[in-house]
Formats: C-alpha cells, structure tokens, sequence
C-alpha cells in the first residue's frame, strides 16, 4: 500500500511504527544516546547518570475502571523511568485541550494526577497548556516527560538477559487493554475488569534492594508481554522459553479474548513488570516482589537458554510448543 | 490446567497410534486455523500428517472488486460505511478502506451489525452502508439488522453484502480435484447455524470423511482423531465432534430469518472463482436498502494483486511460505493478499505464531 500518509496503524507499536522510527526519525535525529531505543535514554554526566523519557497519551475513554488519563500519564512515564532502575526526580504535564472541554473533567484528571505524583513519590516540577479549536483534538491528550537518577552499580537494559537468568512477572495479564476496551461500550459487554494502571517505582526500588544485578525490566504495554519477550531475546541475542500455563490470565479477560478473537499475550498493560534476574537471586526477588502490593500475584514464567538465541519458544497448555513473535498489524483502539 | 496437558496428551497418543502413511486434513474454518497455532498443534502431530488451512476465512475469500466498490462509496459524500475491522487494511487495487479513512472518508469500524442500527438513527442526514462481510455464522445477524431496520422504519441504512455460503465452496474446493485432502474438519461456528445435512454430499459425492469440530484444542484433537477412526475403518460419514453446540438439523429460526431476507447468488471468490449460489443478495422486497443497487455500483471483476498467493493457498495448494511474498513484501502491517490481513487468515496465522523448524 501507498506510504505517502500517516495511517493509524502507525501509531499502533508493531513494525509500520518501527519504520516510521527508523526511516523517518532516525535518518534525521540519531545520536548514540536515541539509538539505543530503550524505554528510558540513560545521559552519562560527570557526577551521575541520568534517566530522561517522554510519553503522549491519548486513551479513549479518558476515565475508565481503574484510571484515567491523568493517572495514566504520571504511571506511564515513572514506569519508563523505573524499568531502567532510576528514581524518578521530576516530572512535566503539557495539556492540548479541545476548545469547550469541560472544566470539571480537567479538575478530575489533574487531581488523579496529584494523587499517582503522591503515589509514585515524584513531584510534578513543570507544565503547559495549549487550547485547539472544536474537533482539532479528542477533548484531551496529555504529554508527559520525566527526569530519574540512575543508582550506582544499576546495570537494568534490554540487552543483558544471560542464559540461565529467571523470567518473573509481576502478576496477570492484559487488565489494562480489556478493562480499557470494556469502558468504551463498543463491544455491547459489560464486565468488571479494572485496568492495573500503577507506578511501578517502589517495587523496583525494593527489588533492586534484594538484587542488585537485575538484568533486564520492561514494561509490558503497548504489544503486549509476547512483543516485549521479543525484544529482549532479540536484543540480548538469547532464547527464552516461556511456559503458557504459569502466565496469569484473569477468566473475565480471557472470556472477552475468547469472544474477541485476542491473543492475551498481546494485550497492553499499565502496572506490569517483566524481570530477568540471574538464577540464585531469583527466589529472593520473587519473595520481595510477593510482599509489595503491586506484586502479590508475582509468578515465575520462564527461563533463558543459550538456544535458539533471538526467539521465544512457548510451551503450551496442551504441550506442545510455538513461537512468540512481536505484534504487527493489529488494529487497536487508543488505550494509552 | 494439568488436565488439559493430560487429556491433550491422550488423544496425542491415540493419533500416533492411528496415523497410517500420508495424510493430507483441511481445517476449512480460519478460526481453527488460528487456535492450531496458538495451542501449537502441529508440533504434537506425526510428521506424515499434515493439516492445510481451506477458504473458511471471510474476509480472504472477498475479491479485490468488491472492495474497491466499498471504497468508491466511501468517496459518495453523503456516506458512512461501517465496517469489521479486518477488512479495513485489506488492498483493493489501489488502496484501502484504511487509507481512505487517513484521507477523511466517513468509515467506521463496529463490531455487531445491530451496531448499524443505532448509528443510522443517530445520523439522519447520512446515508449508512453496512459493508456486510461473513459466512452463515454472521447472516442471521445481518438479517435480523435489515429486518429490524425495516419494522422501525429507518430509511438511511443499507446493506452492501459480500456475504458467503460455505458449502458451495468447499464442493466447488473438491471437484476442482487439486485439492488432494483426505479429510475435513468442518467448521464448527458455521454448523452451529446450518447444521449436518449441507455436508453430506462429501461423503455421498466425494467419498470423504468430514468431522464437524468446535475450537478448543482439545475438540480439535478429537477432531482429528475421529477423522483417523473413520479412515482405520474405511469410512467416509460426516460426523460432529462438537455435539455441545451444533444440532443435526442446526438452528431453524437463524435459517429462517436468513431464508426470508436474503436469496443465493453466483459469487466470485478469491482464488476459487465464480461459485453458482454461494453468496447472498437482499431478497426483491428489500431492494430499496440494497447500497449496490441504491448507488449503481456496478461490480467490475478484477485481477488479484501479481505475485499474490492467496488463491492458492485458500484452496490448500500452497502453504504461505510458499508464496515469494510471504514476510518480505508481505506482511500484517503492510499486506499484499487478504491471507495476511485478517486475524484468520492463514498466511497472518503463520506469519504470527511463527513455528520452529
């Protein structure tokens, strides 16, 4: 098809998203730091290093079971922050506002934003505000940017999965995108599922306590946990084996995939974290992680290989096994 | 879910048991295409078995003309087309419903035709097109939209309909002769609206076993298996593994509705042809909401894109990695072939749920 127009598809994450990064904003803007295209960029300066990320947000509904765009915001881009082990020091708000936004619903989302910044620990030091005419925005998109400090001796990228490291999640998948779709009444379902949007900051903290030489976390959004395996593998050029009977899957969330046709492995998620830790650190993390909050349902999924370097291998219900492969293609509604 | 491993495991060991030389199963439906994978089926099967996706997918069989007739009634002014999601990026011959919308035609994606309903009445100045896309399963819905729409008396909505019937397709699929399967298993979705007896001229005509199979991996090893029993006993019946949901005579209301809305046409199918009845037009007496009608958009017959393997590959020929396209020019987000965009399509199936070698 024709690439001489930006198509919805090219915001969804899967390859058209990937191309536009690397044929269109890469060419222009690389620089070593951008080229690493990890969740945070990590600046080196003489006394610390620093962890810098942006994020738009654009979710429709804008308030939905368990969140709002306002919370979403802040959770968006601590969690970008945390997944390299920094501690967020600050944060910026910019609004667009469409033209005849009601103002009780901009207090909501920035009093939900208060109250995420109050939760997460992390100050809101900078904003902006911007008003376009009716029908120029979908009543409200929110950008946010945050600051963190990298501890000493914190090593967290993409790239460092060993053979033998441990896959840890945090617990059940796919609350956020089903939560999210269900508020939007397309689907004529109605159910109770509560997007797990959440600051991810305070467990990696307790985490980094028990260990260290966490190897790799991500956030598993936007594509979901199989895309983030993906990238992982691929980047730290190892294989990963995954077992489909140990990933948590609420029963209401895997009704609605069922009905839906959705893979839950792709589902987004707000609040979920995907850990690679060296072996004999593995059952200390996953025991401070059941005693957080955010982390009481923690599970172990899998394990690093030396083979099939680059793939993730799923050992299924009924035994038998197949590929995880990064989403493309799918058409999803904005829900982040 | 241990025991989900163990009954898997069971019925594994009872194929291995019957599986006798070369065999060749087609999984007409793309929804079992799909579960195939994701259970990852294949990697429990012995080699000498080998299960070919068929043409049970809806919006891969839709031929290139009528998806650029839908997209030049998009370009009417006066029109919203509503639409299921996969056929929004599936290629016409020189764009799609999805770059249009980029454009800034009026398209929605709706996920029930009842959806239809409510935005006709919420939008009188427009014209509502309801792209119709869908096997017997989807019909009656359909029907039941039209004829809801004509009880309240709501003038704005019409039906442009690429609706499929599945049985003349696979009859058409078996006396082409090229197909070469040993068995079928039958779509089980499709039979919960029309039941046993529309399949029994495979066995009568063709000498074939089918097995009417739900979705679950479970249900399609036993599908499997039952196919396996037949051969070992030298029978060609069709039978129905998934007796939870489908009855023999099927569901009468859903046929009725469909009976009284709609009547069967010559439909051409990707890859397959012009099939004497085997789609479905609006009835005389509800002509007036008929969009090609209404619009007088002619059908033109149009090529396939060149390179393109998807006739062959919903008729079982070809396997996707066949094709020269196949993840290179190819892919879910920039598709040549329908095969590659919809969810149930075999060459996105296989693309996705990528199997090792």
């Amino acid at each position: 098809m024709k690439q001489d127009r930006i198509l919805l598809a090219h915001g969804a994450g899967g390859k058209l998203t990937h191309d536009l990064v690397e044929k269109l904003f890469l060419p222009s803007l690389d620089n070593e730091i951008l080229a690493s295209l990890d969740d945070s960029a990590i600046i080196p300066t003489e006394r610390a290093r620093l962890a810098f990320t942006t994020d738009s947000y654009v979710v429709k509904p804008l308030f939905f079971p368990g969140g709002d765009i306002g919370r979403l915001s802040v959770c968006g881009t601590v969690n970008d922050l945390a997944m390299s082990g920094a501690r967020p020091l600050g944060i910026s708000t910019s609004f667009i506002l469409e033209e005849g936004f009601p103002t009780q619903d901009l207090e909501r989302v920035v009093s939900s934003i208060k109250e995420a910044a109050l939760e997460a620990g992390v100050m809101v030091v900078a904003g902006d505000t911007k008003v376009v005419e009716h029908g120029a925005a979908e009543g409200l998109f929110i950008t946010t940017s945050g600051v963190g400090l990298v501890p000493d001796g914190v090593d967290i990228r993409g790239s460092r999965a060993r053979p033998g490291d441990i896959v840890i999640i945090n617990g059940p998948i796919g609350d956020h995108e089903i939560g999210v779709l269900l508020a939007r009444g397309e689907f004529s379902l109605k159910g109770t599922i509560v997007s797990d949007c959440a600051p991810l900051n305070g467990i990696v903290q307790a985490m980094l306590t028990a260990c260290g030489d966490i190897h790799v976390l991500r956030d598993p959004t936007r594509g979901g946990l199989a895309t983030v395996l993906w990238e992982i593998a691929n980047a730290s050029q190892v294989g990963v084996i995954i077992d489909e009977d140990k990933v948590t899957v609420r029963q209401e969330v895997r009704g609605v995939c069922d009905l839906l046709g959705f893979d839950p492995l792709y589902l987004a998620n707000e609040g979920k974290l995907v850990a690679f830790v060296p072996q004999d650190e593995a059952r200390g993390v996953l025991e401070t992680m059941r005693a957080d909050p955010l982390g009481r349902e923690s599970v172990v999924i899998g394990r690093v290989v030396d083979d099939n370097p680059g793939k993730v291998l799923l050992r299924t219900k009924i035994g038998g096994h197949r590929l995880l492969e990064p989403l493309s293609g799918e058409q999803i509604p904005r829900i982040c | 879910m241990a025991h989900e491993d163990v009954l898997a495991q069971t019925l594994v060991k009872e194929i291995l048991r019957l599986v006798d030389g070369k065999l060749r199963f087609m999984e007409v439906c793309g929804t079992h295409t799909v579960s195939i994978f994701r259970s990852g089926i294949r990697s429990l099967l012995p080699k000498g078995l080998e299960l070919i996706s068929g043409p049970g997918c809806p919006v891969c069989v839709t031929p290139v003309g009528e998806i650029d007739r839908a997209i030049a009634l998009t370009r009417l002014k006066e029109v919203t087309l509503l639409t299921f999601g996969d056929l929004m990026r599936v290629p016409g011959a020189s764009s799609s419903l999805s770059y249009e919308r980029a454009l800034g035609r009026d398209i929605r994606v709706i996920t029930s035709p009842l959806d239809a309903l409510k935005i006709a009445v919420g939008a009188q100045n427009r014209k509502i097109v309801l792209f119709a896309v869908g096997f017997e399963t989807t019909s009656p819905a359909i029907a039941a939209t039209v004829k809801e729409a004509r009880r309240r008396e709501i003038h704005n909505l019409y039906l442009l309909s690429s609706q499929r019937l599945i049985p003349p397709a696979i009859k058409t699929l078996l006396s082409s002769g090229k197909a070469n399967v040993d068995g079928l298993l039958l779509p089980g979705h499709v039979s919960v609206i029309i039941g046993k007896a529309p399949y029994s001229f495979i066995a009568r005509d063709f000498s074939l076993m089918g097995v009417i199979t739900g979705f679950e991996p479970l249900d399609i090893l036993e599908g499997i298996c039952m196919l396996l029993r037949q051969k070992a006993q030298g029978r060609s019946e069709i039978e129905n593994q998934y007796r939870r949901a489908v009855k023999d005579q099927g569901n009468r209301l859903a046929l009725q509705i469909m009976e009284e809305v709609f009547q069967p046409v010559i439909a051409r199918w990707r890859g397959l042809g012009k099939i004497p009845d085997s789609g479905l037009t609006l009835r005389e007496e509800f002509e007036d909401m008929d969009a090609a009608k209404v619009f007088d958009l002619p059908l033109e017959d149009k090529e396939d894109p060149p390179g393109c393997c998807c006739g062959e590959v919903l008729q079982g020929l070809k396997s996707p990695p066949d094709c020269p396209l196949f993840g290179k020019r190819c892919t879910p987000d920039d598709p040549i072939g329908p095969c590659m965009v919809s969810s149930e399509g075999s060459c996105g199936a296989f693309y996705t749920y990528g199997v090792l070698q």
